[in-house]
């Protein structure tokens, strides 16, 4: 039962089955357990981008291609669902329909993308990815009157899940159910779901194909795999995938802006996450981003809180001011690069065999 | 005789100015082993490689049961039963032995492309693989990654590779080199008992004279990248070209070689 749902690919360490398991029931239970907005804030954006970054994965860690147009599907899905409501109302049915416009500009992008430039070097594609996203930033920034420009759009969602929705009188466990509730929890159900069929597809033979192709596309060229066809399928995918993420990031935050979507910042801390848990597993990138998000609320609070410490001390409070915590997350990313060059994961996998 | 399986015609490419393979004509048919021999740089990979699809032609044309196939690409060919195994061992590293295997019979099998099964659930294909890899004594070892085999476990991979992709052409470019004295016999009765199915085209870049003798129905020598001499194994051993191509080369260099 529990091996069809995770395709057969289990954690294959206990620390790690304890560190998922925590991830899971801390996402689950947080709206319940930890009271203000700032916990739920900060668990709606670790589901959101476990999509985002589990789907990246799919195209850096399994078929070991180098994208950096991936915070720009984020963004068309964010775009799609967003624009749609702000134009035609806050109602389900336009939800739908800006999740499918984005759904299918992404994947006629990235059918476009793979087709021109999957033939040529890696290093090409990856230049290509990096103009193409540029170009799209730019275009959604300049049709102001049609995208909010550089401020982006606030917009309105279906009744159900505002802030002054109650689901029914009364609270449970202390908690009201609110529309907010509601909504954290359909972001929640969308990432376990949209995660457990990313497992599906990379432990499915065309997932194995996947891998072959990192691994050595010569050969499995040579073995009969169209590997530009396999290579484009991935990038359609992922995009898919990173669409979704996309539209629950919209719901959640009821804007949608270049900086939250579509910036190149969003596509380093993306790299970022994949790289911290563990390139080509899926697990890894759950807790790749879990950690990377937490670590972005929860350093800069503790950098201030030791930056007041410190107060008269010469340098020292000018470098623990919470803007420098990507310094620190910096120097965090090349210590583990270099003590767990295979992420999290590889290392805890193999501690365990040991 | 039969019509052959496949053919080259006037097959020449260049690299800059120099002509590796140079208007080379020949057809192999089934049921037979051909020997391709020649001394170092004579173009015997490079023949392979346009055969297979992996260098492009500059003229001249590959047919495959007769039907054109100079432009078909690398997966293509394969997919019509040209099965090669690299004179460069050509893996996938930090995959498993056994998924090494697996990933072939899984090419062949119609169902590549599938989506949403689980690769685990696919219990011939793995069945199969398991089976290739006792043909060269690697079961033992199915579940290390490929870079951490041998050299020689690594040469017996990539044979176990192009079996498990059950091809109509067989291509081993110089199979056993680098293997030591225990596992050459494992690669040799192998292609003896492909030979014993006596349907198969089989094509085999061959250094080592005994080798050759002993599994060869026909050697074809290759020499500056022309076809010198083509024929009956004793008769083509025997013969001035011969001598004069392998003419100068160190007696120990056929062995060495790797
Ligand atoms: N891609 C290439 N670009 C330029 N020259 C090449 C290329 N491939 C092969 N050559 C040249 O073509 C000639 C034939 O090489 P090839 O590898 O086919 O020889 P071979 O007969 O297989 O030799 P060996 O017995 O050493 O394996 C060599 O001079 C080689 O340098
Ligand atoms: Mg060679």
């Amino acid at each position: 039962m529990l091996g069809a749902i995770l395709s057969g690919d289990f954690p294959r360490s206990r620390v790690l089955t304890v560190v998922l398991l925590a991830i899971f029931v801390g996402l689950a239970i947080t709206p319940f357990a930890i009271p203000g907005a700032a916990a739920i804030n900060t668990a709606a954006k670790i589901c959101y981008f476990i999509v985002l970054v589990v789907s990246y994965d799919l195209l850096l860690g399994y078929t070991g291609i180098v994208s950096f147009a991936h915070a720009m599907f984020f963004g068309i899905g964010g775009y799609g669902v967003g624009l749609s409501l702000y134009a035609l109302g806050p109602t389900w049915p336009v939800i739908l329909l800006g999740l499918a416009i984005g759904l299918v500009v992404a994947i006629v992008l990235a059918l476009l993308i793979g087709l021109l430039s999957l033939r040529v070097k890696a290093i090409f594609f990856a230049m290509i990815t990096l103009a193409v996203a540029s170009a799209f930033a730019i275009l959604a920034t300049q049709f102001n009157e049609f995208t909010g420009g550089e401020d982006g759009r606030s917009f309105r969602v279906p009744e159900m899940l505002r802030p002054g929705y109650r689901l029914f009188d009364g609270e449970v466990f202390g908690t009201a159910i609110t529309g907010r509730l509601l909504t954290y929890y359909l972001v929640f159900v969308s990432a376990v779901l949209l995660f457990l069929v990313a497992l599906r597809i990379v432990n499915s033979p065309f997932g194995r194909v996947l891998q072959a192709i990192r691994e050595n596309p010569m050969r499995a060229e040579a073995l009969g795999y169209r590997v530009v066809y396999y290579r484009t399928m991935a990038n359609c995918l992922a995009a898919a995938m990173a669409v979704c993420a996309g539209a629950m990031s919209a719901l959640w935050l009821r804007y949608t802006g270049p900086d939250t979507t579509l910036s190149f910042a969003i596509m380093l801390d993306i790299l970022l996450m994949v790289v911290i848990g563990g390139m080509g597993t899926m697990y890894g990138a759950v807790v790749g981003a879990t950690l990377f998000i937490v670590a972005q609320n929860y350093l800069q609070r503790l950098m201030g809180i030791a930056a007041a410490a410190t107060e008269g001390i010469p340098i020292l409070p000018k470098l623990l001011h919470p803007d420098r915590w990507l310094l620190f997350l910096g120097v965090l990313f090349v210590l583990s690069v270099y003590f767990f060059p295979t992420g999290i994961i590889g290392k805890l996998r193999g501690s365990n065999k040991a | 005789m039969s019509a052959p399986v496949l053919e080259t015609r006037d097959l020449t490419i260049r690299f800059g100015g120099h002509v590796a393979v140079d208007g080379v004509s020949c057809a192999f048919h089934s049921g037979t082993l051909t020997a391709i021999v020649g001394p170092n740089g004579a173009g015997k990979t490079t023949y392979f490689n346009i055969m297979s699809g992996q260098l492009p032609a500059s003229s001249g044309s590959v047919l495959l049961d007769g039907e054109d196939i100079t432009r078909v690409g690398v997966s293509g060919r394969a997919q019509l039963g040209i099965g090669r195994a690299f004179q460069i061992t050509n893996l996938f590293p930090h995959l498993t032995v056994h998924e090494n295997v697996r990933l072939a019979v899984q090419a062949k099998s119609g169902h590549a492309a599938n989506l949403w099964t689980r690769w685990s659930s696919h219990t011939a294909w793995i069945e199969r693989a398991e089976h290739y890899l006792e043909e060269v004594n690697l079961a033992g070892q199915r579940n290390a990654l490929a870079a951490s085999l041998s050299h020689g476990g690594k040469r017996r991979l990539e044979v176990a590779i192009m079996m498990a992709l059950e091809p109509h052409v067989f291509m081993f470019d110089e199979p056993t080199a680098g293997m030591s004295v225990d596992e050459v016999p494992v690669i040799l009765d192998l292609i003896h008992r492909l030979k014993g199915h006596g349907d198969k085209t089989i094509l085999l870049v061959e250094h080592k004279m005994d080798v050759v003798r002993s599994l060869a129905d026909r050697i074809v020598v290759l020499h500056n990248g022309r076809l010198v001499a083509d024929g009956d194994p004793a008769a083509v051993i025997a013969s001035p070209a011969v001598q004069e191509a392998y003419l100068g080369r160190p007696a120990g260099k056929a062995a060495a070689h790797g």
